[in-house]
């Protein structure tokens, strides 16, 4: 078949040089200035007049001193230093790095949201807590949940607010429990979580299916048993199909199931958590609902949460009065705030305007090509790159290099580097930690037939090359803005400010 | 509805053709039929952008920014220019679509965007090594007193009552998975009142600097405090003011917490922010979160790449020292460039003129017969005045004159945490560089008439 040009493989991007840029601090020139502020006609008495000498800092912190101009030039280099989304494909498994629309950032910069004080009372800010209660509805019909909080500044925040509310739930009922149960596939974040809410970490093996092992959960479950985490699809991009059974077992030791929501794009009006049988929903708004990374956050992880815990939600949350205005209410069993204020306030609004664009129909149709996208171009790949389960895939393909290996001692690692000079991001590679020499593609939904074509034929390239000249993957990456790093010195010799580095 | 999705019909046949499928349905036949979604999500149709703008619309009018309101409120967040340079260059999509930087080779723009952020948080610190950045300052403290905890063995936490409200809450909710002990040392005339708690046995002692409500503490006696019970000593910071305070370093601290907001991050409603974190380098194999550090790459060029890796939860899993993963590395990126913006003049100006600003808005306010300071105790940008007034009411009836007076402080920390008498008649006014004499004058105006 012929194919138009791949729209997203940055091949072409553009560089000026290899040079290194210099960090802000060399390029300061003392006295040199780019601020100015706002006439005040307020006199401005040396600091002795207003405070205690001796908590007077005698010399000033330096930082840099640098022009507009080269500020400009400094950090616009810096970028072009910076793979990203609006450059090209982002396949990084389990981050869901799909197009963010551009339509949310201009949503997130309106003064009328941006520009709010979170001090300011609710009678001044209803538009707020109207936006906060409009996403917590969408939120629930989405997870098939009862109520919300939108706090948690991240998943693993969220994470830890979920623990804690079945810490409470448990409490409440007098029923001291001491264990959570993770499978071995699970994400990092959960065990740290768990450990964080107070519990003991049980880890269950998955079986070769790639599934939680029903048997072995059957024999690590107990009254002591507070709940189960949850990834579903789980961390391989296969759905528990037996689930509705493992949510029946941990019912029946009084257990808990959590949700962890990192995969929660592939199932986006297909099946809801709350009707597999999860108490505890926690979702990446960062990751299914198109709000940016930011190069690693802001994120957002509210939690959602089946009726029958809505008492010890986080407060206060937004609600709907009887009048039809809207108030803050904390809810009377409350485990307390998990945030400085009321969450991440302008990426709970960017969710929503994706949301709204979505509608129901258009997020069925989100996981829908998400899931086509992987299942292709795991297929696609099969003869080069097998899938580490034969089994269909959901919205990610985990791959496995063990035969790269064994042939010619080339790794996933020099995969995804090889990738780069061919125009594309990394795939995630070895995670989950259970399948050997794994690489994670998460193509999302919004990348095309041609760009997945460009992708497989890369492969393909990188494949051909690994037999002919296995050491070009090991040099590789070369016409990235630096090549692979010495990690091992980093941590040796460690550097972390430029006054460490010596300058 | 949202038109984000490139497939054209033909395609997703094509596709669903070489898997061997009829319809997209067939993606998912191998989920029970019991579990899926008869007719779909009960939500309304998707709708095109203009139409949503709209909605959005809709709510902004019902919002009262710093366009309508002259902003006095502070409590953490503080209403500074945000430049246009700044703005431009922090939206970049370079930095706003990319991924945490595990690909050291494609990721050198955020690495050393954070590199010199770190360099910038740990001179105002005082202190060797800042962190990558964390949520916001109530989530940072919260793994500070982990940190103590971890360093010392120990469980139990003195946290002062002049730290943040919001702050001390979150610590505690946290603390039920912990299991740590809070302490609270009370405040006495706006100043932290050590002797009247028992720190024997402390993980941690921790003050603010200034105060929540404003006042500058006496940072060496909060330190001996936690030198005597052999805790680590934390300090919260404005990070403002730290270019005209002696550092927390300077004054022995232990770990630094702050909220990086007034580093070129709009009010936001509250987020997101910016939580800064910074230690002594006898902590940081006990740091949360990344940690950018420099290195070579194979031909010897400069390189940058997240380090002490071991410390992580992908790694370390449920032996991790925190769970952080996603952070809020764009604002940090936006807080070296308004610091790159400020430059070492810039910063130290900003924050005099904060403190001119309060010091003559405290003038002009307490002049008003029937106002006062609520502690007679020296104070930077922030003060807390008494009202004969409820405060709650003084800053409704002033938004109708356009003013936002401040924060109600027993709206703002409730009755229990406030740290001072009678909350509801206290106002916590701040005062930014932005705010101009005739401002404050017409400020004072509107409260004079207000209570007269």
């Amino acid at each position: 078949m012929a194919y138009a040009a791949p729209g997203s493989r940055a091949k072409s991007a553009p560089l000026m040089g290899r040079d290194t840029e210099p960090t802000i601090f060399e390029m300061s020139v003392e006295g040199r200035r780019a601020y100015q502020l706002r006439t005040t006609d307020i006199e401005v008495k040396p600091m002795g007049a207003y405070l205690p000498v001796e908590h007077l800092a005698t010399q000033p912190v330096k930082l840099a001193s640098v022009s507009e101009r080269d500020l400009v030039a400094h950090f616009t280099r810096l970028s072009h230093r910076q793979f990203a989304v609006d450059l090209g494909m982002y396949p990084l498994g389990s981050c869901t790095m799909k197009y963010n629309p551009k339509f949310c950032d201009t949503v997130a910069n309106e003064p009328g949201l941006a520009k709010v004080h979170p001090g300011t009372p609710a009678h001044l800010t209803q538009g707020w807590l109207e936006i906060f209660v409009d996403l917590e509805n969408r939120l629930c019909e989405i997870t098939g949940m009862a109520a919300a909080t939108l706090q948690p500044a991240a998943g693993a925040a969220g994470e830890l607010t979920g623990l804690l509310l079945m810490r409470a739930y448990h409490e409440a009922r007098g029923d001291a429990r001491r264990r959570v149960i993770i499978p071995d596939s699970a994400h990092g974040t959960n065990p740290a979580s768990v450990t964080l809410g107070g519990y003991e970490v049980t880890t269950i093996p998955s079986d070769e299916r790639g599934l939680v092992d029903v048997e072995a959960l059957k024999g690590a479950l107990g009254p002591d048993v507070a709940g189960i985490m949850l990834t579903n699809p789980n961390t391989v991009g296969l759905f528990e199909e037996e689930i509705v059974e493992i949510a029946g077992l941990v019912h029946e030791v009084g257990g808990l199931l959590y949700y962890d929501g990192a995969n929660l794009n592939a199932i986006l009006g297909v099946v809801r958590p709350g009707d597999m049988g999860f108490d505890i929903v926690h979702m990446n708004l960062h990751k299914t609902f198109a709000t940016p990374h930011g190069g690693g956050g802001p994120g957002a992880g509210p939690v959602a949460v089946a009726a029958h815990l809505a008492e010890y939600l986080p407060g206060p949350r937004a609600q709907r009065a009887a009048d039809g205005s809207f108030e803050w209410v904390t809810p009377h069993s409350s485990i307390g705030r998990v945030h400085g204020w009321h969450g991440n306030a302008l990426v709970l609004a960017r969710a929503l305007a994706y949301i709204e664009v979505h509608g129901g129909e258009g997020l069925t149709a989100v996981a829908h090509h998400a899931v086509l996208n992987a299942n292709w171009l795991k297929q696609r790949v099969a003869a080069i790159l097998p899938a580490a389960y034969d089994r269909p895939c959901m919205h990610e393909a985990v791959l496995t290099a063990t035969s790269w290996k064994k042939a010619n001692d080339v790794r996933a690692l020099d995969v995804a580097k090889r990738l780069m000079e061919e125009g594309f991001h990394a795939p995630t590679v070895y995670f989950p930690l259970i399948v050997d020499e794994a690489l994670m593609f998460e193509p999302t939904e919004t990348e095309s037939l041609q760009s997945l074509e460009s992708l497989a034929q890369a492969l393909e390239i990188i494949h051909a090359e690994a037999q002919s000249d296995p050491q070009s993957l090991h040099d590789a990456p070369r016409t990235t803005p630096v090549r692979r790093v010495d990690e091992a010195r980093a941590a040796r010799q460690l550097m972390a400010t430029e006054d460490a580095a010596g300058r | 509805m949202a038109n984000y999705l490139p497939h054209t019909e033909s395609e997703v046949n094509e596709m669903l053709a070489f898997l061997g499928m009829k319809t997209l349905d067939d993606l998912f036949a191998h989920i029970p039929e019991s579990l899926r979604i008869a007719g779909g999500l009960n939500m309304a149709p998707g709708r095109s952008e203009p139409d949503v703008a709209d909605q959005i619309a809709h709510y902004t009018s019902r919002n009262k920014s710093t366009n309508d309101l002259v902003c006095f409120a502070g409590g953490g967040a503080y209403d500074h220019e945000v430049p246009s340079v700044v703005r431009a260059l922090a939206s970049r999509s370079e930095f706003v679509t990319a991924y945490t930087p595990y690909q050291p080779e494609v990721a050198q723009g955020v690495l050393q965007a954070i590199f010199e952020y770190q360099t910038m948080i740990a001179r105002l610190s005082g202190l060797p090594i800042a962190n990558a950045s964390l949520y916001d300052a109530a989530t940072a403290l919260v793994e500070a007193v982990n940190m103590a905890a971890g360093a010392t063995k120990r469980s139990k936490l003195v946290i002062s009552a002049g730290v943040h409200p919001h702050w001390r809450q979150v610590v505690r909710t946290f603390a039920r998975g912990t299991g740590h002990e809070l302490v609270i040392a009370p405040l006495r005339d706006g100043v932290t009142d050590w002797s009247a708690v028992n720190c024997d046995d402390a993980a941690a002692v921790v003050a603010s600097y200034p105060n929540y409500l404003g006042v500058i503490e006496d940072m060496a006696a909060a330190r001996h405090v936690a030198t005597a019970a052999g805790a680590l000593f934390v300090v919260g910071i404005d990070p403002v003011l730290a270019s005209v305070l002696k550092t927390p370093g300077t004054w022995g601290a232990d770990i630094v917490v702050g909220e990086g907001q007034p580093f070129g991050t709009a009010l936001s409603y509250g987020g997101p922010y910016l939580g800064l974190f910074a230690c002594t380098e006898e902590q940081i194999r006990r740091l949360p979160g990344r940690l950018v550090g420099e290195t070579v790459d194979v031909d010897g060029r400069r390189a940058f790449v997240t380090t002490l890796r071991a410390r992580e939860q992908d790694i370390r899993r449920e032996k991790a020292t925190s769970n952080v993963c996603t952070n809020q590395t764009l604002m940090a990126v936006g807080a070296a460039i308004q610091l790159g913006w400020l430059g070492t003049e810039g910063l130290r100006e900003v924050a005099e003129r904060c403190v001119a600003g309060a010091h003559y808005a405290a003038d002009v306010l307490t002049a008003i017969d029937g106002v006062s300071l609520a502690a007679a105790a020296p104070f930077g940008r922030e003060f807390a005045l008494r009202l004969p007034i409820e405060a709650s009411a003084a800053i409704a009836a002033l938004a109708v004159d356009g003013i936002l007076a401040g924060l109600s402080v027993a709206a703002l920390a409730g009755d229990e945490d406030a740290g001072v008498a009678d909350p509801h008649h206290v106002l916590l006014v701040s005062v930014t560089e932005k705010r101009t004499r005739r401002e404050i004058d017409a400020f004072a105006t509107a409260l004079g008439k207000l209570v007269k």
